[in-house]
């Protein structure tokens, strides 16, 4: 074989070895925006919580005008914090249950504690009657009341959020 | 659902499987290239082997992991690939030495290499049908605690003729059958049993406890099963002469210990012990006096006790920056070049380039290991995903470190590129519970395993089963 074409192929294969390494971070960062979605609705979020507080507790829809569609649920405080679940059609039930879709490590939780439903495009939360009650923000939760993306539901020591 | 198909990931996994399978290819053709040999059926039988059992691999992630991580198999693919073009090449050149010797050429690794390949492939398949959800494996701690116990104990009670090979016993060896290395299987039992103790006394660890110093101390009584397996495991490692096996062990307890506690003072206690027990280790066995005395000084007696590691350093510096070249190089004259020095022969041949590429892959491995551990949604999961990952970052750096002289070699197997049965079985064991695990990180909520909602009404649920704990709240 030519000397040419050996070198060509020494470097061409580290070349192609680099190639897929880098698609690799390619699939990884796009599972990562996807994973992120709800930072990049950020300052919305935000303005839903600071009008949910203004009017006591009354949560309001996330953005006026274009309310945002909920697509994950995202634990942002307790011991699960940083879980994130990917909303579809069914019922989401949380609680201490082992068959729980959110299964909360938390003293403060019942076994069966609440669950949040579609309705419409948007979802609702129900509390299952716990001991310790639901909040959504400050308010707590006695019939199944619509979440706006965005806005805090208190479960014992857990907060979730729903991001779009 | 929300775009099921984008969601899945597994059109990026099939695409990334064929860049794989491209690498391997070509890697197989520039090693007959440089060796000046014809391209044969018998190496067009060995790459559709490879082909066959990637897409076998494929198909099962999409029938029984839909939405596994898209890059956890690909980068096992290529790895495993490029493991099986390097034995294969260490092979030529065996068959050169021996024919240039008059001799008759030794047994080829490689077909059994990839006959390993289909058997673990194998396993990967039971290990994603049996467990189709995680959690059950949380269900027999102490079971697998046993299992694992016994794994290690049995080469070090069997008789060194059946256990022993190269100074180290480790091993079961059936006389003209096979020989298995158990510890790599018992690596993965006690991993289990750590994850689901931890969890059951996870709450104990982070709150009880003196402080001293502005450390707040555990009890030792709350991890007394821990230490206990602990210590038995480095006792029957260190009279099997097998330093790597526990250097690995350890790391990955107090890894563990660390990701469920999130307590500096765990990793504080596990490297003042690990220091006290790697000086004892020096001063009271001949055998690791030796390993350290080869790495402060390879050169002193570079014919003999540091011939492999000054082969393999010499090997490195050949390869440089560019490498040699695959099949263009001399991998083979480092002693076990196929099993504990195969980062030596890809460095050597691919250079200080490609042997980066090598280590990202193990990195990115880990780091999607380490995803699936973040996200999943149960504490068990989170905990064996991360320890798993953990398992197989920390053996490339062992290995790695080793061949390169950043720490004392201790000879463990590179993960997926080593030659062997046991290593590869159980990697791939490893890799089938993180795909596992990631599956179930990633899957849609509705599309969870038993649904809640057909269930009966709340208030016929039996009353037994909804106490709140510690009745803080009543």
């Amino acid at each position: 074989m030519p000397a040419l074409i050996l070198q060509l192929t020494r470097v061409g294969f580290l070349i192609l070895l680099w190639l897929f390494v880098l698609a690799a971070i390619r699939v990884i960062r796009s599972d990562l925006r996807l994973a992120a979605e709800g930072r990049v609705a950020d300052p919305s979020r935000r303005a839903a919580r600071r009008a949910a507080r203004a009017s006591h507790g009354v949560p309001l829809p996330a953005a006026p005008g274009a309310p945002l569609t909920p697509t994950m649920l995202v634990v942002t405080a307790g011991s699960l914090a940083g879980t994130r679940i990917r909303l579809g059609p069914g019922p989401i039930l949380i609680g201490r249950a082992e068959d729980s879709t959110l299964v909360l490590d938390d003293d403060y939780a019942s076994t069966r504690h609440a669950r949040l439903v579609q309705q419409g495009s948007g979802y609702a939360v129900e509390d299952l009657g716990s001991t310790n009650g639901t909040y959504l923000d400050r308010t707590r939760v006695v019939a199944p009341t619509p979440v706006p993306v965005g806005v805090p539901i208190r479960i014992g020591r857990t907060v979730i959020e729903l991001r779009p | 659902m929300r775009r099921p198909a984008a969601r899945t990931g597994r059109a990026a996994e099939f695409w990334l499987l064929v860049f794989a399978a491209l690498i391997v290819s070509s890697a197989l053709v520039i090693v007959e290239l440089n060796q000046s040999r014809e391209l044969t059926w018998t190496l067009a039988a060995y790459g559709g082997g490879y082909l066959l059992a990637l897409a076998f691999a494929h198909v099962l992630v999409r029938m029984f992991a839909p939405y596994a991580d898209p890059v956890l198999l690909p980068l096992v693919a290529l790895l495993n690939g490029l493991g099986l073009v390097m034995i294969y090449r260490l092979d030529l050149a065996a068959a050169g030495k021996a024919a240039a010797a008059g001799q008759q050429a030794p047994t080829a690794q490689a077909p059994a290499q990839l006959l390993w390949t289909g058997v673990a492939l194998l396993c990967f398949l039971v290990v994603l049908v049996v467990v189709r959800d995680h959690t059950r494996l949380a269900e027999y701690p102490y079971t697998l605690l046993l299992v694992g116990l016994a794994f290690l104990a049995v080469p070090a009670l069997l008789p060194a003729r059946y256990s022993e090979v190269n100074g180290a016993q480790i091993w079961i060896k059936v006389p003209g059958l096979f020989s298995i290395q158990p510890a790599e299987f018992a690596k993965i039992a006690l991993i289990v049993f750590a994850a689901a103790f931890l969890v059951s006394k996870q709450r104990v660890l982070t709150s009880a406890g003196k402080k001293v110093f502005g450390l707040v101390l555990p009890r030792a009584r709350d991890l007394g099963p821990l230490l206990l397996a602990l210590l038995i495991c480095l006792g029957v490692l260190v009279r099997g002469k097998d330093l790597g096996t526990s250097l690995l062990i350890f790391g990955v307890m107090l890894a563990m210990i660390y990701l469920a506690t999130g307590r500096v003072s765990w990793l504080i206690i596990g490297l003042l012990g690990f220091a006290a027990g790697a000086y004892l280790a020096y001063r009271l066995f001949g055998h690791v006096r030796v390993r350290v005395d080869i790495w402060l000084h390879p050169f002193a007696d570079p014919q003999n006790t540091g011939y492999q590691l000054v082969q393999s350093l010499f090997g490195l510096g050949t390869g440089g920056i560019f490498g040699t070249g695959l099949g263009a190089g001399r991998p083979d004259i480092v002693p076990f070049a196929s099993t504990d020095f195969i980062s030596a022969a890809l460095g050597e041949e691919l250079g200080l380039v490609g042997l980066t590429a090598i280590l990202l892959c193990y990195l990115l491995l880990g780091g999607r290991g380490m995803r699936a551990a973040m996200s999943v949604r149960d504490q068990f999961g989170s905990l064996l995903a991360g320890g798993l990952a953990f398992t197989l970052v920390f053996q490339m750096f062992i290995v790695v470190g080793g061949v390169t002289r950043l720490i004392p070699l201790t000879g463990l197997t590179t993960p997926f590129l080593s030659y062997g049965g046991s290593s590869l079985l159980a990697n791939y064991i490893i890799l089938a519970l993180l795909v596992r695990i990631s599956d179930s990180s990633r899957r849609p909520a509705a599309a969870a395993p038993r649904p809640a909602e057909d269930e009966a009404p709340l208030t016929d649920a039996p009353t037994a089963v909804v106490p709140v704990a510690r009745g803080v709240d009543r």
